[in-house]
């Protein structure tokens, strides 16, 4: 409950950068009367829980055991190259494109083969569970690779409030839209809205990790804020970002990528060195950082968590 | 006006300027990376825009011809050969990018990849094309080869345009407006010249077609 409240506070009590500045700038346009409103506006979300979340708040966080023990990479590589097509397919892009993509408010529909389908607010998802840091691997079908701290929780703390039906056999993710403020993913050669999708005991998976933060902070726009998910034994596209709905459901769920190019990314896309890309070998990797390559692991190295999902299962063709 | 460019065009110091300039991407870069501003990815990035500078200057030797036809400059053919090695020169440096960083300098297992990949075959397939054309791209070249047959040589570039642009096209994942666009300016450029030797009369055609003076 402590925790739940510091997390609470931490995101009431503090003023984003770029809202400060705003502030300020409106201050002077408006004089007195404007900033009559401001302080009010200021005042009232201290009072009532906050409706934002914005990109840069502190986030409390307790320890969590799934940390790996290797050098996180250099924050500002992380947030500065990465892929979140909607706003551009340049690898520089979101960070420059996701700018003013507007956060507040969001709500996550949790619903389908569910006993009771739910709307959850943000502030709700943020004060649902403990918010755990976990070090994790995270590697892209493109051969880069990166290790982050994530914060957030299992999706299976959300998954079993829901309670699933027992014909959910899938979840089904689906990531905002809105060619307006996007209007560089008409370009970038995939269908939107981005949706993907995890087998029901993928996603209860405790390392499937419902994820709003990194660093210490909320997620950056150009990192999926406010809601996004990090499946660290998998490509890092399927950890899709800027989650509206979860969907469950009894069959299997397109996803993006597969339907763009279904003999190149398969619904699994498990990380494994042993299938290659059919343009490009998946047995190395480079760091972000690092200029040689070294060898990817199976599973992204959490074949001892995950591996018994797949038992039995053939891995080239279920690829 | 004209006759200024003309002059400009032919003049020494056109090459120098020329050269110069074909430098700059590479200075750029070098700039870049001293400021250490090369990306999260310095490796993938170096690889892109050697990659990228390649084919603009495959395309920018591919101009010549039609240029110096279509403005009646004959002057400009003084490019082609610095603007071809140029290309080759950026090709050099992307494929040491991917030999190094990619390869570890392993020749073995990068040739493994070559034959695997269609990708980096057809990419690798233009590097080696290029070879006998930068080798071959001086005056002692050309006189010991016979004009014909060098220039029989020297169409291969239009293979290398080829192969590089769909090296391009194969490496996107999903958005292929900048391949598209290298592929657009490659095949008009090969279509004038299909359509300008369809059109061209026929050597002996030229020959009788010669007026007799009228004694």
């Amino acid at each position: 409950m402590l925790i739940k409240l510091a997390s609470v506070l931490a995101l009431a009590d503090s003023t984003r950068k770029e809202a400060y500045f705003n502030r300020r700038s409106f201050l002077r346009g408006l004089g007195i009367a404007g900033a009559a409103t401001v302080v009010g506006e200021r005042f009232s979300s201290l009072l009532s829980p906050s409706t934002t979340a914005f990109a840069g708040t502190k986030l409390t966080t307790i320890k969590s055991n799934y940390r790996v023990d290797e050098k996180i990479s250099s924050e500002n590589d992380v947030t500065h190259y990465n892929n979140f097509y909607e706003f551009g397919s340049d690898k520089g892009d979101p960070a420059k494109n996701a700018q003013n993509f507007r956060t507040s408010p969001w709500v996550v529909s949790v619903e389908g083969e569910v006993k009771t389908p739910r709307k959850f607010s943000m502030d709700e998802i943020l004060t649902l569970a403990p918010l755990e840091e976990r070090i994790y691997r995270h590697r892209c079908v493109e051969r880069w690779s990166i290790v982050v701290p994530w914060i957030g929780y299992s999706l299976s703390t959300v998954l079993k409030l829901v309670e699933p039906s027992p014909k959910a056999k899938y979840v089904a993710f689906e990531s905002f839209y809105d060619p307006k403020q996007m209007p560089q993913a008409r370009y970038t050669g995939l269908a939107y809205p981005y949706v993907e999708g995890l087998r029901l005991d993928e996603a209860m998976h405790p390392l499937a990790l419902l994820c709003v933060g990194m660093y210490g902070e909320t997620l950056p726009n150009q990192d999926g804020a406010p809601v996004r998910m990090v499946i660290p034994w998998k490509y890092g596209y399927k950890s899709i970002k800027s989650i509206v709905k979860i969907r469950l459901q009894s069959s299997e769920p397109p996803t993006s990528w597969n339907r763009q190019a279904p003999n190149e990314y398969g619904f699994y896309s498990n990380v494994n060195p042993n299938v290659d890309h059919p343009r490009w070998s998946q047995a190395t990797e480079r760091r972000l950082g690092e200029i040689y390559m070294h060898k990817t692991l199976m599973f992204n190295g959490y074949s001892d968590q995950v591996a018994s999902l797949y038992s039995g299962m053939d891995l080239k063709k279920f690829h | 006006m004209l006759l200024a460019v003309r002059k400009f065009l032919a003049s020494k110091w056109a090459k120098v300027f020329v050269f110069l300039l074909s430098l700059v991407p590479l200075l750029l870069l070098v700039w870049r990376g001293f400021r250490g501003d090369l990306t999260a990815n310095p490796v993938e990035f170096l690889q892109h825009q050697t990659g990228d500078w390649t084919l603009r200057f495959l395309i920018f030797t591919l101009c010549i011809t039609p240029f110096r036809k279509l403005l009646n400059l004959p002057e400009v053919i003084r490019f082609r050969r610095m603007l071809g090695l140029f290309a080759f020169f950026y090709v050099c440096l992307h494929f040491l990018t991917y030999l190094g960083p990619d390869q570890s300098f392993n020749v073995a297992g990068m040739l493994k990849d070559v034959a695997k990949r269609p990708f980096v075959t057809v990419g690798f397939a233009a590097f080696v094309l290029l070879i006998p054309m930068a080798i071959t791209s001086t005056a002692g070249w050309i006189r010991r080869l016979g004009g014909k047959r060098w220039q029989a040589l020297h169409r291969s570039i239009y293979i290398c345009a080829i192969l590089g642009v769909i090296h391009y096209y194969w490496l996107v994942k999903s958005d292929i407006r900048k391949p598209l666009f290298y592929g657009m300016l490659v095949g008009i450029l090969l279509i004038w010249r299909l359509a300008a030797w369809f059109g061209k009369p026929k050597a002996p055609a030229v020959a009788h077609s010669v007026p007799v003076r009228p004694s």
